[in-house]
């Protein structure tokens, strides 16, 4: 276990890179970005935000104890090319894997953690990030903790096979346990939850909420207008298509986030 | 024959398909449509029959032998409403205590707007969830075609058998040749890699037996031997489950999905530590 401290935060703060707005593709400053949420200061549009940003964002202060930080993905059906995919997803991340776990404070609320990492391999869901889940759900039921899930996912991770298609059931067997024992359980869906983590743990939440234009869906959009001949609208799986067809609680805003969490938790303290 | 080979064979005609497997293994079959909610998918077919004698509860996703019935029966690929009806007779299974067998061969969920309007990723995740925890005994055989979360969703069991030329795999070989090389037409080559074969599987501890096909499922008299064998087999490991105390059954399910791909040792887990 180790402090979040001894893990050097990435300094997006004091970032000089140039990056473009994920959604009105502007230019602006890292740092520019980094200071409003990750929420782009022209057009107010939603960037992928980095996990310990989140935790930053979301903790309180110099609360979060991380679990399991040091596992790490291993080519297990010697797939082609993914020891070097994997090497590069750390480099990009800085991460050892594509979620981060632990325990925290919110508003003064014990709680177990995970947030998902888009920088790595888009969040795809391999044996560790299934692995390090499962065991936060078993060491929530056994402290009588709640789960505060963020999703970020292109789905199961092919290059690990059968094995990463088995964490869905993994993941979603120790939900089960943690819920049986009456804990609580929210998971926030972000910009994009697919695939098979919306097919496990992203629609297993006591509360399920998403960030407003998040894409949440399971097939792939372009793989659907394939398949039916149909062009889709822009809001087709997103957050609040799925508010609307009834598979979300509500669209929280990133910076209401740490409040609605903290109430919800404080509501289901034990 | 090779990884694809096999896959290619799963998908040709004539070979048994669900609807096949229920009318000669079980007796007195009795179909249930419909999940109470939104409608009825034939995709899936569920109801209560006997094997040797015992009431079971039998679901199978079928996907039609020839092309009016791939269309009826939308190729295999699962709607919402299908899963939802399979877990409401697995729920009432769990009921009257009846052992669940669950029969798959399906190219994938059903990729379309209305499914996902209905919450395909929803009704998965909830059978996962349920399955995990049903408290009687599930079976699953893998007969044909196991693509992604839609095949799972019936493949939370306490144990899986599969067909030698059957597959199992987290994408199918053509779009993951799509998604990594750009080209579907690799397939072959993609089909390797994804190690979705029964004997692949049986190595990884993810299936428990691999099941002898006939050579030809079109003759009559081989297709008839194949299935009386096989039908013995599933009433004696339906046998053997029931004889398992409830407790049992249920942790050593969980166990069983717990320990693949197991890397975050509970010896790593920190002690709980105050704030």
């Amino acid at each position: 276990m180790s402090d979040m401290k001894h893990k050097e935060l990435p300094d997006y703060l004091g970032s000089t890179l140039t990056v473009k707005c994920e959604k009105c593709k502007e230019e602006l400053s890292e740092r520019e970005l980094a200071e409003h949420g990750f929420i782009c200061p022209r057009c107010g549009g939603y960037n992928r935000m980095p996990a310990r940003m989140r935790l930053a964002m979301l903790c309180d202060e110099d609360t979060f104890r991380e679990m399991n930080e040091c596992v790490e993905s291993e080519n297990l059906i010697s797939f082609p090319d993914y020891d070097e995919k994997l090497a590069a997803a750390k480099a990009k991340s800085g991460e050892r894997d594509g979620v981060v776990c632990g325990t925290a404070r919110i508003c003064g609320n014990p709680v177990c953690l995970f947030v998902m990492e888009s920088k790595f391999m888009m969040g795809s869901m391999g044996t560790v990030v299934g692995d390090k889940i499962a065991a936060l759900f078993e060491y929530a039921a056994k402290h009588s903790l709640p789960v505060v899930g963020y999703t970020v996912s292109g789905g199961a991770r092919m290059q690990e096979g059968m094995l990463s298609l088995w964490q869905m059931a993994k993941v979603s067997g120790a939900v089960k346990k943690h819920s049986n024992a009456g804990n609580f359980y929210l998971v926030c869906c972000t910009d994009p939850t697919t695939g098979g983590v919306t097919a496990s743990y992203a629609m297993l939440g006591d509360v399920i909420i998403a960030e407003p234009g998040a894409l949440v869906g399971f097939a792939g959009k372009r793989v659907i207008e394939q398949v039916t001949g149909v062009k889709l609208p822009a809001s087709f799986q997103s957050a609040e298509f799925q508010l609307g067809n009834g598979f979300l609680d509500d669209i929280v805003p990133r910076e209401e986030q740490r409040g609605y969490i903290g109430h919800l938790l404080a509501i289901h303290r034990k | 024959m090779n990884a694809y080979e096999k896959v290619k064979c799963t998908r040709e005609a004539g070979r048994a398909t669900a609807k096949d497997y229920i009318d000669a293994m079980f007796d007195g079959f009795v179909e249930f449509h419909g999940d109470r909610r939104f409608g009825d998918d034939p995709a899936l077919i569920g109801g209560v029959a006997t094997l040797d004698g015992k009431p079971v509860t039998v679901l199978g996703i079928e996907k039609g032998r020839d092309v009016s019935e791939h269309v009826a029966r939308n190729f295999g690929c699962v709607s919402p409403e299908g899963y939802r009806k399979a877990l409401r007779l697995m729920k009432q299974a769990e009921k009257f205590s009846r052992p669940v067998v669950c029969i798959v061969d399906t190219q994938g969920a059903n990729c379309g707007i209305g499914a996902e309007e209905r919450g395909e990723g929803a009704a998965i995740a909830e059978n996962l969830y349920e399955m995990m925890d049903l408290h009687t005994p599930v079976l699953t055989l893998m007969v044909g075609e196991g693509s992604s979360g839609g095949a799972l969703a019936l493949a939370v069991a306490d144990e899986i058998w599969m067909l030698e030329n059957a597959y199992f795999t987290v994408v199918s070989p053509e779009a993951c040749a799509s998604i990594l090389y750009k080209d579907s037409a690799r397939a072959p080559e993609a089909a390797e890699h994804l190690k979705l074969a029964a004997q692949d599987l049986i190595e990884m501890g993810i299936i428990e037996r691999v099941i002898a096909e006939p050579r030809d499922f079109t003759d009559p008299a081989q297709c008839k031997a194949y299935m009386e064998k096989l039908r013995d087999e599933v009433a004696g490991k339906l046998h053997a489950l029931r004889g398992k105390k409830m407790n049992t059954l249920l942790s050593d399910r969980y166990e069983k999905y717990r320990k693949i791909g197991r890397c975050a040792p509970e010896g790593a887990m920190p002690a709980p530590k105050k704030h």
